[in-house]
């Protein structure tokens, strides 16, 4: 009774191939070498998936002979449609600045998301084009039709994929559009804090389960707008309460929700290419969520339950501006640096504010000129997105065989002369090892206090990190601060050092 | 297919993600970002159905959204793979002098 479209055996075939070209694509990420050819393979599955679509004989819903979908009229359209947002996607990913990648990504999930919505809408208002009519007297061929005015049956299996890829595509478009005015800037990263939210979400995210299950029953148009928009709603609400410093957990998440929709829109569409990338990218992101979590020391829940990263926590800070802390010049800072046999930066958030990887490279080098060992030390969660510190450092031209992970280079600070800590903050605290009423007791740390001089650039003493807690490492012995933007402060130190 | 054979794929798919995406490394992980992007929105492929499609009802609105999901998808196919060759051209190993 379910059987969905037949398609030609060449074109399930084709359909495998490109899913299996996806695969190699993330498959080439596992080294820097290989991860060019695997991009260029998962071009080339598109252009199959694609090709195929265009060039295989779709069955009419009119009863006619089957057609390519070259020989429609409206293939014009399509070129014109696919050209269009190429030239839009092109132009885009030439000219963003690596700075703003989160946003970009974040951008881009919610195309997914929208364009996962759409296409459940269009089958939900065209299902005989997708092939996913109720058969009603089963072997007689296609489907009986009712009067022109009539919406045919859809089968009923195919309304839960449809209801489900609709729920998560509006979920993914709404959680990322927030996401994006967060990592923009365009609204804060502050949490916002309904009043009984848990409750609204709860009571949104049943109310969307018993509309798709009453929609298998009945296959009212108003049900299905009903999905669509509680789902919309429902995005909108579970990204407002989280913060800044979690942003890199809801990137991640969102990056599964937009898996989990293609997959969904594959099993309506009975596509394996859709449901391959569909799982990949879900398990993707799931992994990425889980990677960030662990690296904050915090469960999938509570950063979903949201709060963190406002002011309310900063419970310390007021108190702690009278603690005496050493104060160091640009000058101070290129002689211990100089003088070092080893110097491990640690990039955060701050580097990429005020765009100091260019400087810091040049940094580098100087100080490699003078024989001095320089390494580059980043935390999973430096950044507003997973692995955003490499690429702003391989963008300024820094090899990637001098950065290290966390758990690569912490052993390392013990034998470092200095350890240079630029625009990075919770991901430092020591606090975070030995006080057990921090909220950020348990998150795995760099140990930079462990290196003989640390050099802290910061804007001023004023500030904390995105966790609200003071740092701890700033009144330390061997602790200097160096006061300043980051950028000017590192280019100063290239001019006292040459 | 029946909805089994479909499930089995998913399921089997899941399982080679979990095991590919843990084997990229961490250094590479905005970019492997960018490129789920650009290959989930092999949902294209779906849209160029409904947009082509003609309608049995004479209601047109299927074939818009259809389009419109066209140029959604492909701004982020050309953006993703285009954004992720650029990233992925920046990552030099250190010169041997």
């Amino acid at each position: 009774m379910h059987e969905g479209p037949a398609l030609p055996a060449w074109v399930a075939l084709a359909y495998l191939i490109a899913g299996g070209c996806f695969i190699l694509a993330l498959r080439g990420l596992s080294s820097p070498e290989s991860s060019r050819r695997g991009n260029r393979i998962g071009m080339f599955g598109m252009l199959i998936a694609v090709l195929t679509t265009l060039l295989y004989y779709h069955p009419r819903p009119s009863g006619e002979l089957p057609l390519s979908l070259l020989n429609y009229k409206t293939v014009g359209e399509l070129i014109a449609a696919i050209a269009l947002g190429g030239a839009i996607g092109l132009v885009t990913a030439r000219k963003i600045a690596m700075t703003a990648m989160p946003q970009l990504v974040a951008a881009f999930h919610s195309l997914v998301g929208l364009a996962a919505v759409l296409v459940g809408a269009a089958a939900f208002l065209n299902p005989e084009a997708f092939g996913i009519v109720q058969q009603l007297s089963p072997g007689s061929g296609w489907t009986v039709y009712a009067p022109a005015t009539v919406t045919a049956l859809i089968n009923p299996v195919s309304r839960v994929e449809m209801g489900l890829g609709v729920a998560i595509g509006a979920i993914t478009f709404s959680g990322s559009v927030i996401a994006f005015l967060k990592l923009n800037g365009n609204m804060s990263g502050k949490p916002i804090l309904l009043p009984l939210r848990h409750v609204i979400n709860l009571g949104t995210l049943i109310a969307i389960l018993a509309l798709i299950a009453a929609f298998t029953q009945d296959q009212d148009p108003l049900i299905f707008w009903t999905i669509a928009g509680l789902s919309f709603l429902i995005g909108f609400l579970l990204i407002i309460p989280i913060g800044g410093a979690d942003m890199p957990v809801v990137v991640s998440m969102l990056n599964s929700y937009s898996g989990w929709a293609a997959a969904a829109m594959g099993f309506t569409l009975h596509n394996t290419a859709m449901i391959i990338t569909g799982a990949l990218v879900g398990s993707s992101g799931a992994i990425l969520s889980y990677i960030m979590c662990r690296a904050m020391n915090r469960s999938f829940i509570s950063v979903i339950a949201g709060g963190f990263g406002g002011d309310a926590v900063a419970g310390g800070a007021g108190a702690a501006i009278d603690r005496p802390y050493k104060r160091g010049s640009a000058e101070d800072a290129a002689f211990l640096m100089s003088q070092a046999e080893q110097v491990i930066i640690v990039p955060g958030y701050g580097m990429a504010v005020a765009q100091a990887q260019h400087a810091l490279r040049e940094m580098g080098d100087v100080l490699k000129k003078e024989g001095v060992s320089v390494k580059y030390a980043i935390h999973p969660v430096a950044g507003r997105m997973p692995g955003h510190m490499n690429v702003l450092l391989a963008e300024a031209n820094v090899p990637y065989d001098e950065v290290f992970e966390l758990e690569d280079i912490n052993s390392e600070f013990a034998r470092t002369d200095v350890a240079f800590v630029i625009g990075a903050n919770d991901v430092t605290n020591p606090a975070a090892k030995t006080d057990k009423s921090s909220p950020i007791y348990g998150m795995p740390v760099l140990d930079v206090e462990k290196a003989k001089t640390v050099l802290f650039v910061k804007r001023s003493m004023g500030g904390v990190g995105y966790a609200g807690v003071d740092n701890e490492l700033f009144y330390r012995d061997n602790t200097m601060m160096l006061l300043a933007d980051a950028k000017k402060m590192v280019e100063e130190i290239v001019k006292a050092l040459g | 297919m029946d909805f089994i054979s479909i499930l089995s794929i998913f399921v089997l798919a899941c399982f080679v993600g979990y095991y590919v995406v843990w084997s990229v490394t961490p250094a590479l992980h905005t970019p492997l970002m960018s490129v789920t992007n650009a290959v989930s929105s092999v949902i294209v492929v779906g849209a160029l159905i409904a947009a082509a499609a003609e309608s049995a009802t004479g209601n047109h609105s299927a074939k818009w959204l259809g389009l419109a999901a066209v140029v959604l998808a492909s701004i982020n196919i050309f953006g993703g793979f285009a954004v992720t060759a650029r990233m992925l051209a920046m990552y030099k190993k250190k010169e041997r002098r």
